[in-house]
């Protein structure tokens, strides 16, 4: 399983899925971080089982939530991207040139703001936490399955 | 539908950055163009004061994410010029195949993801991916080229961080650069068919009588060296950039226009590189544009993305030339002198020139900081395509207007993150007096 965290941590709230990787390599966890260019997610993620942590728009700030790669298509508001391409494109692009992962888990983390130069929100940083503990507990348990698809809020 | 009108843009997609667009038309004519770059100014001239000269390389790079090397090219050309130090000829070579890598990235993410779904009739470059996956997957892989070859040379993709003052920090094997060789053939053949197919686009007839000005160089098709020239006698040395050039405030953009003093706007990119230079684009190249009907002067900016296309080509030949001739050099930098000046450089980023002026003190602390980006300098132009080409597209209903009006500013492929530094467009029908 290959966990990829997206975002940008130079663009408030965008940064949590960045902290995210960086919090579950310290517990042992192995992630990547991945800042920018969203069409390097699909070489990225050539593995067979994927989750990807992102910031998202159009839920609770604080919150998480467990998307699928069609619901990231339809939602064209929800995933900002601070470049052209994002998440959203990197599914869509994956979808059309049948370079999409065996399974794609994301965990959506719902941001307030996306200002240059902001620190992230203290209820985000809170979300990141609880994710990552979800996700190591896990990971821990079975470090060779996906995380189980689930959805809670904060 | 030809009275009064504006068209709107409030935040201009596919471009780098955030602008927004207003074109103002009363009477058939058309009274205003404005192209407002809002994104915030970013001060890199006033960052770099006080710090010394070898942190240069390091935070130009960070200007763009799309351009980084020619950004870190131009201060270390600018600061070496001020040293009075020559670079090893293989340092030389290495920075030659530094920019094929940023070129490559920087055009097929242009071609392909930015400015190609306006010519197929596609929202954006997923709609592209569904029409045409095999051009999408190819483009794809030219970009990973690209980027595979920056992260060789400069230690990652985006904003590298072996570049150094009179060198690099390491410099790579012979083996290293071999790696990359297979690749390039595939990527040879693969761009060369791509002219084609970007040639057989639907180009509206825009010709412009531009001034346009590139980097010239007796031998080479030009990446960081040689004299400032333009098809209107212009012929200058980097360090009489200022003389020819002023950047001026304009009040509605954080943006400065660059003009030529004696004449005003100019053109600097793929068209003005390729109507300048294109004797000295390698025999495949030259092949590539012929075969797709190519050929100097070419007036037209649309016709850009095909211009594009051949510096695809170019770019790989001209990384398989280097491979086949490097060795790694007996330093991977030269030892400085310690002591102050000040230099100029001028490089060709994929999107224009970018012009350098930098001055620091016998510490090697940097007193002045002068950087002139490419998109900077086209700004000026890109407003006087929209009064030339709005008059002709009144007829069209309001939206479509609006789009051929953000097709048009596409041609330059601006980076407005590294001019300050998006682009966004509404179309409203105004009253005669609200103009």
């Amino acid at each position: 399983m290959l966990i990829i965290g997206y975002g940008n941590l130079d663009r408030g709230d965008d940064a949590a899925g960045v902290l995210a990787a960086l919090s579950l390599r310290n517990r042992g966890v192995p992630a990547i971080s991945h800042s920018g260019d969203g069409l390097v997610l699909l070489d990225l993620w050539e593995a067979a089982d994927v989750v990807v942590i992102d910031a998202v728009l159009g839920i609770e700030p604080g919150s998480v939530r467990v998307f699928d790669g069609g619901e990231i298509e339809a939602a064209a508001e929800t995933f900002p991207s601070t470049h052209d391409f994002g998440l959203r494109e990197a599914v869509g692009l994956g979808r059309a040139l049948h370079r999409m992962p065996r399974r794609l888990t994301i965990y959506g983390i719902g941001g307030r703001q996306f200002d240059r130069g902001a620190a992230p929100s203290m209820e985000v940083l809170a979300a990141v936490d609880r994710l990552v503990e979800e996700i190591s507990a896990k990971f821990l348990l079975a470090p060779d399955s996906a995380c189980a698809v689930q959805t809670f809020r904060s | 539908m030809s009275g009064a009108k504006t068209i709107r843009v409030d935040y201009m997609a596919r471009v780098e950055g955030e602008a927004s667009l207003l074109v103002k038309v009363k009477g058939g004519a058309v009274q205003d163009v404005k192209l407002k770059i809002f994104e915030p100014p970013r001060l890199f001239e006033a960052l770099l004061r006080g710090r010394h000269y070898s942190e240069a390389p390091d935070i130009t790079a960070r200007i763009c994410g799309i351009c980084p090397v020619a950004y870190q090219m131009t201060s270390v050309h600018a600061i070496e010029n001020a040293l009075g130090v020559t670079i090893h000829p293989q340092v030389r070579l290495l920075r030659r195949l530094f920019y094929t890598g940023e070129w490559l990235e920087s055009h097929a993410l242009h071609i392909y993801m930015l400015h190609a779904p306006d010519f197929l009739g596609c929202h954006n470059v997923m709609e592209v991916a569904q029409k045409h996956p095999e051009v999408v997957a190819e483009a794809l892989r030219l970009k990973k080229l690209g980027n595979r070859i920056v992260s060789t040379i400069g230690g990652r993709e985006v904003h590298p961080v072996s570049v150094c003052v009179g060198g690099f920090y390491k410099v790579p094997t012979r083996a290293d650069l071999l790696a990359l060789r297979e690749e390039l053939k595939w990527a040879l053949d693969v761009a060369a068919e791509k002219v084609r197919f970007v040639a057989g686009f639907e180009y509206p007839d825009f010709d412009q009588p531009y001034e346009f000005v590139a980097l010239s160089h007796p031998d080479e098709y030009p990446f960081n060296e040689g004299r400032l020239v333009s098809n209107r006698g212009l012929d200058i040395e980097a360090s009489e950039y200022e003389e020819h050039f002023v950047e001026k405030h304009v009040k509605h953009t954080h943006a400065l226009h660059s003009q030529i003093r004696a004449r005003g706007s100019y053109l600097t990119g793929p068209l003005a590189r390729f109507n300048l230079n294109h004797e000295k684009l390698p025999a495949v190249a030259k092949q590539a544009a012929e075969a797709a009907g190519l050929r100097a002067p070419c007036l037209n900016p649309f016709r850009s993305l095909v211009v594009r296309a051949v510096e695809m080509v170019f770019a790989i030949e001209e990384a398989l030339r280097v491979i086949d001739v490097y060795e790694p050099p007996p330093a991977p930098h030269l030892d400085l002198p310690r002591r102050g000046g000040a230099g100029f450089a001028i490089t060709e980023a994929p999107r224009g020139i970018n012009y350098n002026y930098y001055r620091f003190d016998d510490k090697g602390l940097i007193e002045i900081a002068r950087i002139v980006p490419p998109t900077s300098q086209n700004q000026k132009q890109i407003e006087e395509d929209l009064a030339a080409f709005v008059p002709g597209l009144l007829e069209l209903p309001q939206a479509e207007l609006t789009h051929k009006c953000e097709q048009a500013v596409r041609n330059y492929d601006p980076c407005i993150s590294c001019a300050t530094h998006f682009l966004t467009v509404k179309v409203e029908n105004v009253k005669e007096d609200a103009c």
